[in-house]
C-alpha cells in the first residue's frame, strides 16, 4: 500500500538519488522494506516519521555507514552501494554533531579539505568563507567545548559543507536547539540551500520542521513510505488515515459511501466532495480543526452542521484549540484564531456550540 | 534552625577532614620521620642514628637537636657514583619498560575497546585476573620459566629456534619480562578506559569527510586516547622506578636499581640516614612526573566540561 497513492514523481526534475527496492534488516528486524524513492537535483527533501520508522537508516545508507540488505542506491546514475563512505560525494551533519573535541573550530571545518590534500591557501580561503557563511567569524581558534549549542551546530554545518558535497545529509540537525533558535535556523538552512542549490536530505521527527524547510516530504512508518509529496499535499490531501493523523491535528469520522457526494455516519448524512469509491464501502472523512466553523447559534445555510458542547479548551495565544463533545459521544478538534484583541477564547468549557464545515473542507480517505 | 545548620556544617567538615587526617597520619608523619632520619648521622647504637629527639629536654634539647642535623647523607648520594648509577639504572629500566608496555598494551586495549560490548567485561576481567594470585608467587613462577632448564628454554629448543639453552635469568631481559608482565594491567586499563568512551560517531564523521579508516586512527582515535596513554605510562613508570622485587629476583648483580641500593643500605649496611636520603631523593625525582600527571588530569577535567 505504500506505493499506493504516493506521488513518486520528482516534479519533472532529473532524479539525482534513486533508491531502488532497497531493504535493510538488522537481524530479524526489517528497518527498511523494499523501498523505492527518487530525490531530484537541488531538492530540499525531508524524511519524516516516528522514531524507529527507518528514516535514519535510509540516510545512513546514503552516507555509506549501512549497506542495504537488498536493492541498489544510485547517485547521479552510479550505483554507490559498493563505494565506501570516505569516497562518496555526500557529506553528513550528525545529530550529535560529532565534532572533533581535540581540534579547534578551524581544524574541524578544514578536516574534509585536508583529506583531499588541498593546498594551504585554498584551505584557509575556504575555511574563512565557511566561517562567514555560518556567522562564526572570530571563533576559528576556539576549542569545541568553548562554544554554545547553537555555535556547535553551525560548526557542524560548516564542516559538512566545506567539500561542496553533491548531497548534504542532515540527521535531526536542529533537535538539540531550543525552540526559538530552531525556528531561526530552519530559515537559515532554507536560505543556504536556495543560495547554493545543493540537494539537501533532512531526517526529522518534527512534522512542522519538515513542512517548513522541505520542498517534498517522504512520510515513513515501519520501514515503508506512506506518502511522498509536497508539504501542502501531505497536509491537505493525505492518502491515508495514518498520514492524516501523523501530520498535524485531525478528526476522523468513519462512514459509508452513500449517494454521490454524501456519506452516512453516526453524525448523520454528511456532504463531501464526490469521489468514486463505490456505494456501501467504508470510508473515512478527515477534518482539519481550522477548517471547521464554530458558532453559538445554529448557522443558516451551511451543509454539514452538528451540535456539541465544549469539552476541553487549550489557549495558545494566537489561537485556541477546542475539543467538542458531539451527540454520538465522539470528540471533534476545532481551532479558532483569536482575532479579537481582548484576548480570552470566545467559548468556555461546557458551552453549547454548533459546528459546521463546507463539503470541500474534509478529505475522504479509503484507507 | 541555627543549630541544625551548624551540625550540618560540622558534619561536612568532618567528611572533608577524614582524607586529610588519613594523609597526615599515614603519609605526612612517616615522611617527616624519614626526612629527619635522612638528616641524621649513622651510629652503632639503638636506634642506629643520632641525634634522637628528646622532647623531655625542652627548648634547649630541641636547639641542640637541630644543630646536630646535617646534609651529609645527601652529600654522599651526590658524590658516590654508586647511587647516581642506581638512579640512572632505575630511570632507564622504567623508561624502556614503559615503552615496551605501551607497545604491547595499546593494541590489547584497542582490541578490547573494539570488541563486542558483551565481551568487554570478560576481557577486562582477563586483564585483572592475574591480581588474584600473589605478586611474589607470580615472580617466582617466572624464575621457574626463565631458568636454564625452565619452560622457555624447553620450548625454544624443541622448536629448534635455539640449539643450546640460553641464559635468561639474572639479566636485564628477565627484568624487562618481569616488569612488562607485572605492570601490563596498569597500562591496559587506563588506555582501555579512554578508548572505550570514545564516541563512535567521530570515526563516522571522519570517514564521511573523506578520511580512510587507518588514517582516522591517527587523526582521531590516537590523539583522543592521549590522556589514557599518559595515565598508563605514569602508572607504570612511577612504581617501576622504585621497583625492588622484580630486579632483585630476576635481575643480575652487575647493576642495581635504586630500590635494591636502598634495601642494602637499610638492611645490610644498617645506614638508616643514607637509606632515608635515598628515599627522599627518589621522591623528589618522582615528583616531576607526578606533578605533570596532575596537571594533565586537571586539563582533561577542564576540557571535559561542556
Amino acid at each position: 500500500m505504500a506505493g499506493g497513492g504516493a506521488d513518486q514523481g520528482t516534479g519533472g526534475r532529473a532524479p539525482l538519488i534513486r533508491f531502488e527496492a532497497v531493504s535493510k534488516c538488522f537481524g530479524a528486524v526489517a528497518a527498511v522494506e523494499t523501498l523505492t524513492l527518487e530525490i531530484a537535483q537541488g531538492e530540499f527533501f525531508a524524511l519524516l516519521g516516528p522514531s524507529g520508522c527507518g528514516k535514519t537508516t535510509l540516510l545512513r545508507m546514503l552516507a555509506g555507514f549501512e549497506t542495504p540488505s537488498e536493492g541498489r542506491i544510485f547517485l547521479g546514475g552510479e550505483d554507490i552501494v559498493p563505494v565506501p563512505p570516505h569516497r562518496r560525494p555526500v557529506n553528513m551533519m550528525f545529530q550529535s554533531y560529532a565534532l572533533f573535541p581535540h581540534l579547534t573550530v578551524e581544524g574541524n571545518i578544514a578536516f574534509g579539505l585536508r583529506q583531499e590534500n588541498a593546498g594551504r591557501d585554498e584551505i584557509a580561503a575556504r575555511v574563512a568563507e565557511m566561517l562567514v557563511l555560518t556567522r562564526l567569524q572570530g571563533f576559528g581558534g576556539r576549542k569545541i567545548h568553548q562554544l554554545s549549542g547553537g555555535q556547535r551546530q553551525r560548526v557542524a554545518l560548516a564542516r559538512s559543507f566545506i567539500k561542496r558535497p553533491r548531497v548534504l545529509l542532515l540527521d535531526e540537525p536542529l533537535a538539540a536547539l531550543d525552540k526559538k533558535l530552531r525556528a531561526e535556523t530552519q530559515f537559515e538552512l532554507m536560505e543556504l540551500q536556495r543560495k547554493l542549490g545543493t540537494t539537501f536530505v533532512i531526517v526529522t521527527h518534527d512534522q512542522e520542521e519538515a513542512m517548513i524547510v522541505a520542498d517534498r516530504i517522504a512520510v515513513m512508518n515501519q520501514g515503508r513510505l506512506m506518502q511522498v509529496a509536497t508539504p501542502t499535499e501531505i497536509y491537505e490531501q493525505p492518502n491515508s488515515r495514518w498520514v492524516a493523523d501523523f501530520v498535524g491535528e485531525v478528526t476522523i469520522i468513519e462512514g459509508k459511501a452513500a449517494a454521490p457526494g454524501t456519506i452516512d455516519s453516526t453524525l448523520g448524512t454528511l456532504a463531501v466532495v464526490s469521489r468514486d469509491t463505490g456505494a456501501g464501502k467504508t470510508v473515512w472523512l478527515a477534518l482539519r480543526p481550522e477548517k471547521i466553523g464554530m458558532s453559538g447559534e445554529r448557522p443558516a445555510g451551511a451543509k454539514n452542521i452538528v451540535a456539541g458542547t465544549v469539552s476541553e479548551l487549550g489557549y495558545r495565544g494566537d489561537m485556541s484549540a477546542y475539543k467538542i463533545r458531539l451527540a454520538d459521544g465522539s470528540l471533534m478538534k476545532v481551532s479558532i484564531a483569536n482575532v479579537n484583541a481582548r484576548g480570552r477564547a470566545p467559548y468556555a468549557e461546557g458551552d453549547a456550540v454548533w459546528l459546521s464545515w463546507p463539503a470541500d473542507a474534509g478529505i475522504l480517505l479509503t484507507s | 534552625m541555627q543549630g541544625d545548620s551548624d551540625t550540618r556544617g560540622w558534619g561536612r567538615r568532618a567528611v572533608i577532614l577524614v582524607p586529610y587526617l588519613w594523609l597526615a597520619i599515614f603519609f605526612l608523619a612517616p615522611f617527616v620521620i624519614v626526612l629527619k632520619i635522612s638528616l641524621s648521622q649513622s651510629v652503632l647504637a639503638q636506634p642506629p642514628y643520632t641525634p634522637v629527639l628528646d622532647l623531655a629536654a625542652g627548648w634547649e634539647g630541641l636547639k641542640t637537636f637541630a644543630a646536630q642535623l646535617s646534609l651529609d647523607s645527601f652529600g654522599l648520594l651526590a658524590s658516590d657514583s654508586l647511587y647516581l648509577l642506581s638512579y640512572f639504572k632505575s630511570l632507564q629500566v622504567a623508561a624502556i619498560s614503559t615503552i615496551l608496555l605501551f607497545a604491547l598494551g595499546y593494541p590489547i586495549a584497542y582490541g578490547m575497546a573494539r570488541a563486542p560490548k558483551a565481551w568487554q567485561p570478560m576481557l577486562v576481567m582477563a586483564v585483572v585476573l592475574p591480581f588474584w594470585t600473589s605478586f611474589l608467587i607470580r615472580i617466582y613462577a617466572w624464575i621457574n620459566i626463565l631458568q636454564r632448564d625452565g619452560l622457555l628454554n624447553d620450548v625454544l629448543v624443541r622448536l629448534h629456534i635455539i640449539d643450546t639453552p640460553a641464559v635468561w635469568l639474572s639479566s636485564d631481559t628477565a627484568v624487562y619480562i618481569g616488569m612488562v608482565y607485572s605492570y601490563l594491567p596498569f597500562m591496559v586499563l587506563p588506555l582501555y578506559a579512554s578508548l572505550e568512551k570514545m564516541d563512535e560517531s567521530l570515526l563516522e564523521a571522519a570517514s564521511d569527510l573523506g578520511c580512510p579508516e587507518w588514517k582516522a586512527f591517527w587523526l582521531i582515535t590516537f590523539p583522543l586516547s592521549l590522556p589514557g596513554v599518559a595515565a598508563g605510562a605514569l602508572l607504570s613508570f612511577i612504581p617501576i622506578v622504585g621497583e625492588f622485587v622484580i630486579p632483585d629476583l630476576l635481575g643480575g648483580s652487575e647493576s642495581q636499581m635504586i630500590g635494591q641500593t636502598l634495601w642494602i643500605e637499610f638492611f645490610s649496611n644498617r645506614d638508616w640516614p643514607v637509606a632515608s636520603a635515598i628515599a627522599i631523593a627518589l621522591l623528589g625525582l618522582l615528583l616531576v612526573p607526578i606533578l605533570f600527571y596532575e596537571r594533565l588530569q586537571q586539563r582533561s577535567l577542564e576540557g571535559g566540561r561542556a
